[in-house]
């Protein structure tokens, strides 16, 4: 099997599309969430989506399927939220390496069944870290700016055990994702080393912020490039974006990653913009014809989707991915 | 695939051809290319560099300090350095809080910030709430490679840069070959070792002064710049910092050579590679604009071309000083109109020009009064409102008074002249009271003629000492008619009215309070004092003197009350003397229009609230230094209220604080209660409080918001824990006695210095705090070319010079001072006990009782002296040093001169050659008469910095807060016998400029701050000092936990 970076020099690879757009279409209800395991649960848990993995696996197995079978090469672990931190919302603090482990594991099974049927296109799975509900350089009470509601060290920690269930289930990529505040994503980046320095592993790295306005910076206030060089101190496969914003308002950011970034380079954008009922209307179409001039312009090198984005979505993106040569992986002067 | 990841890795990392740029960012990129030249760090944001940023962290005023972050930013620079390395603050916290507060802050945010401690754990908290890519400032190889390497595979893995300074476990690189090798090593093991990025390493070759005289400091800058030169030729990527302003350190003091060296050093070190430093732009000549013999002295002393380049500098320097003032000199101004030319004269503190230009004025105006109120005015409202906005700075306001007294001493003689032109002249100004009110006036005339006809016993005694000139030749009047009011008596030349037993006679019919009466009087220019009669017939001399004293008494700006905004009480309280700041403040709400009561120092409460009443003031000031001075004010808020005053109170000095003000003296009296520590500050609040439009709401404010305040400071103080005092000493600071080296003193027992020669304390002054007394805040000598204050901090270093020189030349102040050596041991934990010719004497001191963490000890300064019991011998000493006797008369001098500027400086440069003549005899107490430390070689930087073995600590100060203490050196000492220095009821000294202490010599001793402390120690301390408790309680106040 060919490892992921030289994969990567040859051809654009895919990501996979939304997981919550898919599930939403089961209709779980609470029973459902909560399933056998968690039927006495203290609170409600329906909308943890991450707790499916453990109730209803065979929902996610089937998902990760259908985007392998729609042509993408790297799946996300439903992971999205498995932090202490996140989770405290639902009491399952104390889950949170099992959640990960779990989805990282049924994830990876459904990888292994791809590959060995078509290895010359081995299938990869990425564990997803997603941002918190938390923002450790920004304060939520406008009237006590210097406040924080969460520190580095509570998102390290917390970080650190999400990558350790991740890796102990199977993952082959780590993926920190829909990054709003650097310093998070600094957290888990911090996080992930260590583990890669204690376990001395090299497992590669994705990172990808999300421009949160039409001015171009993240939440936290920063510039495409300022996020680029914050967290360009760890060796990555990918820096990108994602969320937030629809294809084509991303161009311009993706633009500036290209030509700075001594990475490759993602973008998984969400299927345009929310409609008036937060719906996500896009056809597959549509956002295959705007991923197109990533594509035309050599822009990127692994291309999905996010929010809104479904198995016809990708498989757009897959068919026309497939006749391009990928971005060059590095840039002259840097 | 693991093995095939590194490969991937290496081939990418071998890109060595291509030239890799240090990056850095904040919300914005910045990146350090070929193109981008040299990177600006902006450094104002150290509590080490900036004194106004200290205290602005230590006061909490984090609003402020994010100012100073702001403007450094709009001023152009790319990076911020903040440090926050001081004893006093816990730099961790004020780290933390100062960059969440940054992160908030957009326009400063942008930039990368540069986290600068010497303090890994400062550091480390720093890179863990900024966002974007910092520089971490600094790690060296100092402590090991170890250590070394564990810092820099962090600072990797938090994402930043890093500044490695050149230094090794061997100490510092001072010449070419030790910065190579430090530098390639420390490269070496960060690329190799840690896999640190190159193009993150940022070197920091030391630059250190040249041109100092000494052989050894000639090659400083050319190895720095030969060492750049080799750094970026041989290890790749990396970049080249370091601070440009020491380079120029033996020229302080000289802007115009500075500049050039430090242009000529920045041109040839960013030829040879330098891309970064702190530089301050103000302080650089544009290198083409160098003149070309300046230029040819200056790089044959950067580049070390001659050996005569200091020499030939030196000498050159002199001449460029000289040129440059004469080119300064342009008097084109004196071509502009009449106002421009007064306006301008103000504002720039000019009174060469200002006697012509006022009287071609006033040959221009209907009345010589018109000049002061139209074109003087108008000139100190322009010097009000430049002050107002921060444009201009208080030693220029300073000068501003001193050209408008200038101005308005020549007017008075006319304006005298005019006023007896209109002011009633019985019997010939019949008329004029006639017209004003005939009827009053027949009726007025003859019961004051009735009145003359009866007077009492004391009207008849004063009488006799005023009338025929007979009081220092001036002429009084008695029973004399002012509008519908009869004076008892009047000198009508000094516009002085004279009132026996507050009985200024009117007609019974037509009677109105004294206050109206005397409101009227003083509205119309005349300056009124009363006696009792009792005073006239019992003290006829005091009532003669207070007399002179009033006519002689120059008022300020020369027109009382004529349209005047109002009259303010200063005083320095009841036991302190210090007024330095206190004159500040009255200089420039003087040049503000308003009339100053100045009562002087050590003015009892009683004498406060009798004036004011007496003199109808508009608002009281208080100003106090020494800590008893606090409770001073309170007292003085009490009995305000007890006599329910309804006039503001303001409070300034040194120990005062908005704290002390809000939670103790505001709560003690209704009306408003403000703290003012600037003297800018002073005017808006003043103006405030006497806007009777708005000052109702005003003083609504400023209550509400000292409640706030009170409230917020209650709740904000942490809950501390404290031990008793027992078990505070069972966690004494211990020092092991058995190897603790003590050497025996010399010269034991007391000498006294009389009639020191002050020139020799002018290296050991310590300028930076003489600079923050005049408000201009700042480090010596970076402040002489501080972009905000540099320019005037020059022109009042120049001024202060001119003085100092003076005082040197005709010797005008007197220095004494008296000091001992004595045995001494510690007994019972906090004593110590000394041996003298007069028998056993103990010093108290006093514990720290707040629960350190584990391993900290609680210190006293007991614990720095052996133990009795350990049967080994030690010793201590105590001091005392005055260069005050003159002071007070050569301030007087210049006031009577109406140079207030002169005044306030003279009293400055006393303060600090008292403290100079302290460092002074510190050094040879420790070099000679103690002799532990006959080796010491420090400079007077590292003097000042107190690097020396042993401590001084004053009573009074952090260490030993007991004002009490002072009374026992008093007494080991015999000061005020010997050389006269006193005591003050508060326990200040007397003369002001005047420094005492003790002298610890142990190698462990070392400064901290006591703290609060319990009753328990409280009444354990009364008994050792056999002294009642409340006594001891009011003296150590300020240190009890509430």
């Amino acid at each position: 099997m060919k490892n992921i970076e030289k994969i990567l020099e040859e051809r654009i690879l895919v990501l996979d599309g939304a997981m919550g757009t898919m599930l939403q279409r089961h209709k779980f209800t609470e029973e459902d969430f909560r399933g056998e395991r968690f039927k006495d649960w203290p609170i409600p848990i329906q909308g943890n989506n991450d707790v499916l993995s453990i109730t209803q696996p065979e929902a996610i197995k089937e998902v990760h399927r259908l985007y392998f079978e729609a042509g993408a090469d790297i799946v996300e672990t439903n992971t999205f939220s498995g932090t202490t931190i996140a989770m405290a919302d639902y009491q399952m603090e104390d889950l949170v390496y099992e959640l990960n482990y779990q989805s990282a594991k049924i994830a990876k099974e459904v990888a292994i069944d791809f590959t060995s049927k078509e290895p010359d296109k081995p299938r990869f799975v990425a564990g997803s870290i997603g941002p918190t509900n938390r923002t450790a350089s920004m304060s939520p009470d406008v009237n006590d700016p210097g406040y924080r509601a969460v520190t580095f060290d509570e998102l390290r920690i917390a970080y650190k055990q999400q990558v350790e269930a991740l890796i102990d289930g199977g993952a082959d990529i780590l993926l920190v994702e829909t990054i709003f505040d650097t310093l998070n994503a600094k957290a888990a980046l911090f996080a992930i080393e260590e583990v890669k320095d204690e376990r001395n592993l090299e497992t590669p790295v994705m990172v990808s912020g999300t421009i949160t306005d039409a001015s171009g910076r993240t939440l936290s206030g920063q510039t495409a490039e300022a996020f680029l060089i914050s967290v360009s101190h760890i060796p990555m496969l990918s820096v990108g974006f994602n969320c937030a914003l629809g294809a084509n308002q991303l161009t311009p950011h993706l633009e500036v990653l290209a030509k700075k970034a001594n990475f490759g380079v993602s973008a998984h954008p969400n299927a345009g913009l929310p409609n008036a009922f937060g719906e996500y209307d896009e056809t597959p179409e549509q956002m295959a014809s705007q991923i197109k001039e990533y594509l035309d312009k050599g822009l990127v090198n692994i291309v999905g989707g996010c929010c809104g984005t479904t198995p016809d979505h990708i498989k757009a993106i897959a068919d026309l991915a497939k006749d391009y040569k990928p971005r060059k992986l590095t840039v002259d002067s840097f | 695939m693991i093995e095939d990841r590194s490969q991937y890795l290496s081939a990418n990392n071998d890109q060595q051809s291509t030239r890799r740029y240090l990056k850095l960012s904040g919300l914005e990129p910045m990146i350090v290319s070929a193109e981008t030249n040299f990177i600006n760090v902006g450094e104002r944001t150290n509590v080490a560099g900036s004194r106004k940023f200290l205290r602005l962290v230590k006061e909490e005023k984090f609003d402020e300090a994010l100012d100073i972050a702001r403007h450094q930013v709009e001023g152009g620079a790319q990076v911020i350095d903040i440090n926050m390395d001081d004893g006093l603050i816990d730099g961790k916290e004020a780290m933390v809080r100062f960059l969440n507060l940054i992160m908030a802050e957009p326009d400063i945010a942008r930039v990368p910030i540069m986290i600068d401690s010497s303090k890994w754990e400062i550091i480390e908290a720093g890179l863990q709430v900024v966002q974007g890519k910092c520089v971490v400032n600094s790690i060296s190889l100092k402590e090991g490679e170890e250590e070394f390497i564990k810092h820099a595979k962090a600072i990797k893995r938090y994402g930043a840069a890093v500044i490695i300074m050149a230094f090794d476990e061997v100490g510092q690189a001072d010449n070419y070959d030790r910065r190579i090798e430090i530098s390639k090593r420390s490269y070496d093991i960060l690329v190799n070792k840690v896999k640190f990025p190159p193009e993150d390493i940022i070197f920091d070759l030391n630059i250190f002064p040249v041109a100092t005289g000494m052989e050894e400091h000639r090659k400083n800058a050319v190895d720095f710049i030969e060492a750049t030169r080799w750094v970026r030729e041989n290890l790749p990527h990396c970049s080249v910092s370091g601070g440009v302003s020491n380079v120029s350190f033996s020229f302080r003091g000289n802007n115009t050579v500075r500049e050039a060296m430090h242009s000529v050093f920045l041109y040839h070190a960013i030829k040879a590679g330098m891309n970064m430093g702190i530089v301050n732009p103000a302080m650089l000549e544009v290198y083409d604009d160098i003149p070309k013999d300046l230029l040819e002295h200056v790089e044959d002393v950067i580049l070390d071309r001659r050996d005569d380049a200091t020499e030939r500098l030196l000498d050159f320097a002199e001449t460029v000083v000289g040129t440059s003032k004469e080119k300064t000199v342009d008097l084109s101004w004196r071509e502009e109109p009449l106002q421009n030319r007064i306006t301008r004269a103000l504002v720039k503190g000019i009174d060469q020009y200002i006697v012509e230009d006022v009287e071609e004025a006033r040959q221009n105006s209907d009345k010589p009064i018109e000049v002061i109120e139209g074109n003087l005015m108008a000139g100190m409202n322009v010097v009000g409102d430049l002050f107002g906005s921060g444009k201009m700075f208080l030693p220029q306001v300073v000068k501003s008074a001193r050209v408008m007294k200038k101005a308005v001493a020549y007017l008075l003689p006319f304006i005298e002249e005019e006023k007896k032109k209109n002011a009633p002249q019985p019997p010939k100004g019949e008329q004029y009271w006639k017209t004003a009110d005939p009827l009053l006036y027949g009726l007025m005339k003859e019961y004051a003629q009735k009145m003359r006809n009866k007077p009492t016993e004391a009207e008849t005694m004063l009488w006799n000492a005023l009338s025929g000139k007979n009081l220092n030749g001036y002429k009084f009047r008695r029973q004399h008619i002012i509008g519908s009011y009869i004076a008892d008596f009047i000198c009508l030349k000094h516009h002085l009215i004279v009132e026996v037993d507050g009985s200024i006679h009117q007609l019974p019919e037509n009677k109105t309070s004294d206050k109206e009466r005397t409101q009227w009087l003083e509205k119309e220019g005349y300056n009124v004092i009363r006696f009792t009669n009792s005073e006239v017939l019992n003290d006829i001399d005091f009532v003669l003197d207070e007399i002179i004293e009033t006519i002689e008494k120059t008022p300020l700006l020369g027109v009382r009350g004529a349209g005047s905004n109002g009259r303010i009480l200063m005083a320095t309280v009841k036991g302190d003397v210090h007024d330095i700041g206190k004159n500040i403040v009255s200089v420039v709400l003087g040049c503000n229009n308003y009339e100053i009561v100045d009562l002087g120092v050590m003015v009892p409460a009683e004498k406060i609230i009798q004036t004011a009443i007496d003199e109808q003031v508009d608002i009281i000031g208080l100003s106090g230094l020494i800590t008893p001075s606090l409770d001073e004010m309170v007292y003085l808020a009490k009995e305000m209220e007890r006599k329910n005053f309804n006039i503001p109170l303001l409070i300034g000095g040194a120990t005062t604080s908005k704290a002390h003000t809000a939670v103790k003296i505001d709560p003690q009296y209704q009306n408003a209660v403000v703290h003012v520590n600037d003297a800018s500050r002073a005017v808006t609040v003043v103006g405030d409080l006497l806007n009777k439009r708005s000052n109702q709401k005003y003083v609504g404010d400023l209550k509400e918001d000292y409640e706030k305040f009170r409230e917020g400071f209650l709740k904000r103080t942490k809950k501390k824990e404290y031990l008793s005092i027992q078990e505070a000493r069972k966690n004494k600071y211990k020092i092991d006695w058995s190897t603790s080296e003590i050497i025996k003193p010399h010269k034991l027992g007391v000498q006294v210095i009389e009639d020191f020669d002050l020139q020799e304390l002018e290296p050991y002054i310590d300028w930076t705090p003489f600079f923050r007394s005049w408000d201009l805040h700042g480090k010596y000598p970076d402040i002489l070319t501080d972009k905000v204050v540099g320019e005037q901090a020059s022109s009042l270093f120049n001024d202060a010079k001119e003085l100092l020189k003076k005082v040197f030349d005709e010797r005008l102040l007197g220095a004494k001072a008296i000091y001992g050596l004595f045995q001494a041991n510690t007994v019972n934990d906090d004593d110590i006990e000394i041996v003298t010719e007069n028998g056993k004497i103990k010093f108290r001191t006093l514990r720290q009782q707040l629960k350190k963490h584990a391993g900290k000890p609680n210190f006293a300064l007991s614990d720095f002296v052996a133990p009795k019991e350990s049967g080994i011998q030690d010793y201590v000493g105590c001091f005392c040093v005055t260069t005050g006797f003159g002071t007070k008369q050569l301030a007087e001098a210049f006031e009577a001169d109406h140079d207030d500027y002169n005044s306030i400086m003279i009293k400055a440069l006393a303060d600090r050659l008292a403290e100079a003549f302290a460092e002074y005899l510190h050094k040879k107490v420790r070099k000679e008469d103690w002799g532990y430390a006959t080796e010491e070689t420090l400079s007077n930087e590292e003097l000042i910095k107190e690097e020396y073995k042993g401590i001084r600590p004053a009573p009074g100060y952090p260490a030993c807060p007991d004002h009490l203490e002072k009374l026992t050196i008093w007494e080991v000492l015999g000061v005020k016998e010997k050389i006269g220095v006193e005591l003050t009821e508060s326990l200040a000294m007397w003369p002001a400029a005047s420094v005492s202490g003790y002298y610890f010599g142990n190698q462990e001793a070392r400064y901290f701050g006591l703290g609060k402390i319990k009753d328990d120690q409280v009444v354990d301390f009364a008994e050792r000092k056999n002294i009642d408790f409340e006594y001891a309680k009011k003296w150590l106040g300020p240190n009890l936990i509430e």
